[in-house]
């Protein structure tokens, strides 16, 4: 069971990955949602559903969430833990190098703070 | 990339306020439901259909829908290496609930990782959260 349960966190962190940077270069081409009134929000849903990024990356999230399910019925929330710090780092290097976004000092810092207190949140 | 303006920032910030206590909230509903289903490992969506019967399963499920949502929202308005570390505040939220709602007792290695993500959450909101170009305003 134990190599299940590693294979599902390869999975979840590979799956994750993908869905938030898809999302991310789909929502960015859609243009900002300027509040979170009915109104905005349902318009930004039914473009969603025009959106081929965004709905690949829903698809790689469901994929990934369908493998936390199994994941939660045979093991504790914690065992999940490793698969989300890998995805700090490797989200963060697809955002600079895929989405082009300007990540400096002070956001790497962040996200290895982030990724590292996530795996001493385990003990 | 102009200087971004407090009504900007104060709306990122309620949003990724609704985003990490969705998060939390869906995820503690569902792995709740989860445990009272029973193990699960199949590659068919039809054998997930009888966690759904478990109302703690659906709760979570309809919370992490809005939590989806929300998170869509914010990611059309800042970085992802922005959105990343600062709605990691959730795993902080989640052991102090842990510590002062269930009285579990957090290790002195945990204090250490609350800190440590506290500390990556104020970095990471220091930075401007957006270093791309916007898109045009969408109007409904």
């Amino acid at each position: 069971m134990t190599g299940v349960r590693w294979a599902l966190v390869g999975i979840i962190a590979a799956a994750n990955t993908a869905g938030d940077v898809l999302n991310t270069a789909g929502m960015k081409r859609q243009g900002e949602v300027q509040d979170l009134s009915p109104r905005s929000v349902g318009h930004m849903i039914v473009r969603v559903f025009h959106n081929w990024y965004v709905l690949a990356g829903i698809g790689a999230l469901t994929v990934s969430f369908f493998a936390l399910l199994s994941l939660l019925s045979i093991a504790p929330v914690s065992f999940a833990i490793p698969a989300t710090a890998i995805s700090y780092a490797l989200e963060t290097f697809l955002a600079k190098h895929v989405l082009k976004e300007d990540v400096g000092a002070r956001r790497w810092a962040a996200a290895t703070l982030v990724a590292i207190g996530v795996v001493l949140l385990q003990w | 990339m102009p200087a971004e303006s407090s009504s900007h920032k104060r709306r990122n910030q309620w949003l990724i306020l609704l985003v990490v206590v969705t998060n939390v909230i869906g995820n503690v509903a569902l792995g709740h439901g989860m445990r009272q289903t029973g193990a699960i490992i199949s590659a068919s969506p039809l054998d997930y259909l009888h966690a759904f019967t478990n109302p703690w399963t659906v709760a979570g499920v309809v919370i992490l829908a809005i939590w989806m949502i929300s998170n869509l929202a914010l990611l059309s308005r800042a970085d992802l290496s922005f959105v990343l570390p600062v709605t990691a505040s959730g795993y902080v939220l989640i052991a102090l609930l842990g510590q002062f709602g269930l009285g579990e007792r957090i290790s002195a290695i945990r204090w250490i990782g609350i800190i440590a993500i506290s500390m990556g959450v104020v970095l990471a909101e220091e930075t401007p959260s957006r270093t791309t170009p916007p898109q045009p305003e969408e109007q409904p």
